[in-house]
């Protein structure tokens, strides 16, 4: 199977704190590989990382054979015309219709006539059932409807590799629903390969083809959706199952609590 | 030694800023220009910035314009100098009010806009998602409201000046009575084209770009939360502010010191 990205030896740090020690990827081209784990642990500057945004403290991040972080800025703005993303808030233009927002990356990188681009747009929001909405600002739209039309909008150059952040998150379960079915519907009908960040365990075994899970700044399981819930891991199994303690603890590291109060007294 | 070592980030972040505003710059300055693109954007945010900014600048203009006459007659009349009016609204405002007082109200009005607008851009990650659109956002953000704030600003200068001389004259001549003649005339005979007028309009140049530089770098760069905005649109009046009135200081230094 060809990789269509690929991370070797990943250590990025921020602030002074390490998010990734020393963790390898790989993304296959055509599958939809998950990346999932607890908040906080920095799963959003993954895709920031693949995307380019960010540089890591050293190891490598290949694009098609080719390290993202080498690139120069108009390679990596050339490149990135084949990856797209699907920001957690939408990230759609305010100041633009629905229309305007998703025919925007049409007008800046392609020379087609406006006619065209009315029928591509139209048929993208179709494929995402928001053709009536067209006209709509982004204001008028409710989350489920703006994550959609964010997500017509990262189909619209019809790029070969599409990052979703978070696309689950604070969807009301008919919204997850049609998320779900239309990732998992874009994905085959493109032949698009996906990278799905979440921690919703039950919507991303259904839709993924393999599974990363990190915590702790490594990757501590991976594989197909079968041998990640059969995993022995206790992290992993904790993860899966939602437990509020475990190896991931309860409590925000502190002093010992006798220490503390009576420290006070 | 905690004071030594705060006054050590400070400076640290202090510098680190301005490296990461002239990067900023440089990234929406010099650039392949885009004239077909970023025209419409330009003119869009002229609109923005100065059209829409015309109100407050002739309303204060017209009363600034107003308060100096009156001031100016009571002080004037007493030397039986009231004639000289005109010249004293008009140098006032060419030289220093009518660049200062706009610039200020800009700051005020179009430079917190920017800075918000910018910050919130970041916030909900539209300048990300422009990146990884392949769409350099200091091209197609920030380049055009730059060139906005610069085209726009001496405009309103112009603007104000003439509004408060107009202002002048309602109260001087049409209710104090000074004579209509002598307020154009000694106007006309006491400003200098090149020494009052130009000067004046190089003096709104600089404080436009000054203006517009910190608003969009303090939105650029401002936390992503709305705390972080919040700071971002107070730093931008409070340093365009003083940034205008210390740099008004040394232009006027330069441009009427006397020799």
């Amino acid at each position: 199977m060809e990789n269509l990205l690929e991370i070797d030896n990943l250590t990025f740090s921020r602030s002074g704190r390490i998010i990734y020690d020393d963790i390898s990827l790989r993304i296959v081209k055509g599958k939809t590989t998950a990346i999932m784990g607890p908040s906080g642990i920095g799963k959003t500057t993954m895709l920031r990382l693949m995307g380019g945004q960010l540089k890591p403290d050293s190891g490598d991040i290949r694009f098609r054979g080719e390290s993202i972080q080498s690139m120069k800025r108009n390679r990596l703005f050339t490149v990135r015309r084949q990856m797209s993303m699907l920001f957690q808030s939408g990230a759609l233009f305010t100041d633009m219709t629905v229309f305007d927002n998703i025919a925007f990356p049409l007008r800046e990188h392609t020379k087609l006539s406006e006619s065209v681009i009315k029928t591509l747009v139209l048929l993208k929001l179709q494929a995402v059932g928001l053709r009536g909405a067209a006209q709509l600002m982004p204001a008028e739209l409710s989350g489920g409807m703006a994550r959609r039309a964010a997500l017509a909008r990262a189909i619209a150059l019809d790029p070969e590799l599409i990052m979703y952040d978070e696309p689950f998150a604070g969807q009301d379960p008919i919204s997850m629903g049609v998320l779900v079915k239309l990732i998992k519907a874009l994905n085959d009908a493109l032949q698009l390969t996906s990278v799905v960040v979440t921690h919703d365990v039950t919507e991303v075994l259904t839709i993924a083809d393999y599974i990363y899970i990190l915590a702790e700044k490594k990757v501590i399981g991976s594989g197909t959706p079968e041998q990640i819930k059969q995993s022995d891991s206790p992290l992993v199994q904790q993860f899966l199952k939602g437990q509020a303690d475990g190896p991931v603890p309860f409590h925000y590291p502190s002093d010992d609590i006798e220490h503390t109060f009576l420290g006070a007294k | 030694m905690q004071w030594l070592a705060s006054i050590g980030r400070n400076t640290i972040d202090t510098v680190g800023a301005f490296g990461r505003a002239f990067l900023m710059l440089l990234g929406a300055v010099i650039a392949k220009p885009q004239l077909i693109k970023n025209t419409p954007l330009t003119i869009k945010q002229i609109y923005v910035v100065g059209v829409q900014s015309l109100l407050i600048i002739v309303v204060s203009g017209l009363f600034i314009g107003m308060v100096m006459a009156l001031q100016g007659y009571t002080i004037l009349v007493g030397y039986g100098a009231e004639g000289s009016l005109g010249p004293m609204v008009a140098l006032s405002l060419l030289r220093e009010l009518g660049p200062v007082v706009t610039a200020l109200l800009f700051a005020g009005r179009a430079g917190s806009a920017l800075t918000a607008e910018i910050g919130l851009m970041k916030a909900t990650e539209q300048l990300s998602s422009l990146e990884m659109m392949a769409v350099d956002p200091l091209r197609r953000i920030v380049a055009p409201r730059l060139w906005a704030g610069i085209i726009s600003m001496p405009m309103l200068a112009i603007i104000f000046s003439a509004v408060g001389i107009l202002g002048g004259h309602v109260v001087g001549v049409d209710w104090l009575g000074v004579d209509a003649g002598s307020y154009w005339s000694i106007m006309q005979s006491s400003v200098d084209w090149n020494e009052d007028v130009v000067n004046g309009i190089i003096k709104t140049f600089v404080f436009a770009f000054v203006i517009t530089w910190i608003a969009i770098f303090k939105g650029y760069d401002a936390i992503p939360t709305s705390e972080g905005i919040s700071k971002a649109t107070t730093e931008t009046v409070v340093f365009s502010s003083l940034a205008v009135l210390g740099l008004d200081f040394i232009l006027t230094a330069l441009m009427f010191g006397i020799e």
